[in-house]
């Protein structure tokens, strides 16, 4: 997109190639997600005992499953449960990503105000995904 | 019962829930909740956990069709994910300090406005307004393709959609759902956008919302892979299929049927929060 090649229109075209983009970067993270997601799935079921966890009384995931570092890890050792929580994480990540893309889209058409609304968006997704400050005391 | 076949059951209702809240617009994720907790028994906590993952999965999972066909307010959506992002965390907090039961009883009252607003019939509100000084400044205004060619629209009223957008954040947080019905109150009555521009620009925002609180539901352990695994996956698979028979079908009776059915399950959680039950 060359700056200033038509003004108002020349904005509307790329946000279109950037939505479309967009689409597309949203699905592959969604499948890639739901796949480590499945294979972690029946690697679980493989190894799980004859009766199904009890989840009527809430007890809290054990820390290994909480933490992304954690999940990280519990998945490469091929920990059914690290696996789908990591499916999970890349899960999440997708519409992070969309955000980063959105920053990067804003900035080619130079429309800077918005590049701002966008990092602050980014910004407060960041600090929820990695402040222990609000986790609930238990 | 096995755990074989309890993901099975579990997957199987989801992938129902994914279908009917795709085909009739109002998102798996409100009856993902109740079906958990009232069905199966499960904890609140572990419920909205898991829902609110298969959320995340919808949205992303149905951007690509919507965007392609070129409706969703980019500008728009984006500004007010300041106010739902910040909502969402909130209400994620919040909800690792309330009791379940009053979860409950605000899910229920959430729910029956869902069942509500889905049987509305919706006016576009937008022909012949004047610009607003607001959304001028923040260059808001758009067009969006029609059966006679494109059609533009001033957006109205952005200080009440920002507020309205706080509060679908808060719930969205609160209850593990996407809150689409709260999102579509915001851009279509309050900031007077088309009907079809606010439900796919509400559609976009909504995996974003989720992000925000997904990262303190998974430190607050809410997020349980048994769980969540069957119903991301069941949910998912559900909306994608609903979304290809969509063109087709004829949704007005399922609608009044999904919605009488959400209707009931929303006063059974009502009853069974106040009994503090759930």
């Amino acid at each position: 997109m060359s700056v200033g090649s038509g003004g108002k229109a020349a904005g509307v075209t790329s946000d279109k190639a950037i939505e479309m983009w967009l689409g597309e970067l949203l699905r592959c993270g969604v499948i890639l997600a739901a796949l480590v997601v499945f294979a972690g799935g029946v690697w679980y079921v493989a190894k799980a005992q004859d009766t199904a966890a009890n989840y009527r009384t809430f007890r809290g995931e054990p820390v290994e499953l909480r933490h992304v570092t954690q999940i990280v890890h519990e998945a490469i050792s091929l920990e059914p449960g690290g696996l789908i929580q990591l499916g999970l994480l890349l899960l999440i990540a997708t519409p992070v990503a969309r955000v980063v893309f959105s920053v990067v889209g804003f900035a080619m058409e130079r429309d800077w105000m918005y590049v701002v609304f966008t990092l602050i968006v980014l910004a407060t997704l960041l600090y929820s995904l990695t402040s222990t400050a609000l986790a609930a005391r238990q | 019962m096995h755990t074989l076949e309890f993901s099975l059951v579990v997957a199987l209702g989801s992938f129902a829930a994914g279908f009917l809240g795709s085909l009739t617009g109002l998102g798996g994720g409100v009856v993902i909740v109740p079906l958990l907790t009232l069905l199966f028994g499960v904890d609140m906590r572990y419920a909205i956990g898991a829902s609110l993952v298969s959320v995340i999965a919808t949205s992303s999972g149905a951007a690509a069709a919507y965007l392609r066909e070129g409706y969703s307010n980019m500008r728009v959506g984006m500004f007010l994910e300041i106010a739902t992002t910040v909502g969402a965390i909130c209400g994620a907090v919040l909800a690792g300090r309330l009791s379940t039961s009053i979860i409950a009883i605000v899910f229920g009252v959430v729910l029956l406005y869902s069942a509500y607003s889905s049987t509305q019939t919706h006016e576009e509100m937008h022909k012949g307004l004047p610009p607003d000084r607001i959304a001028t400044i923040l260059r808001m205004d758009g067009s969006y393709p029609t059966a006679s060619g494109p059609e533009s629209y001033h957006v109205r009223q952005v200080p009440l959609g920002f507020g309205l957008m706080y509060v679908a954040g808060v719930l969205s947080g609160l209850l593990g759902i996407g809150s689409g019905a709260v999102k579509v109150l915001a851009m279509d009555q309050a900031m007077k956008i088309p009907f079809k521009v606010s439900t796919t620009t509400s559609n976009f925002m909504i995996g974003v919302t989720a992000a925000a609180s997904a990262g303190i539901y998974l430190r607050n352990g809410y997020i349980d892979p048994g769980l969540a695994m069957p119903v991301m996956l069941g949910v998912l698979l559900g909306a994608l299929t609903g979304a290809r028979v969509l063109p087709g079908a004829k949704v007005r009776t399922l609608r009044v049927v999904f919605g009488v059915v959400i209707a009931a399950l929303a006063v059974e959680m009502i009853l069974q929060g106040v009994k503090g039950r759930l």
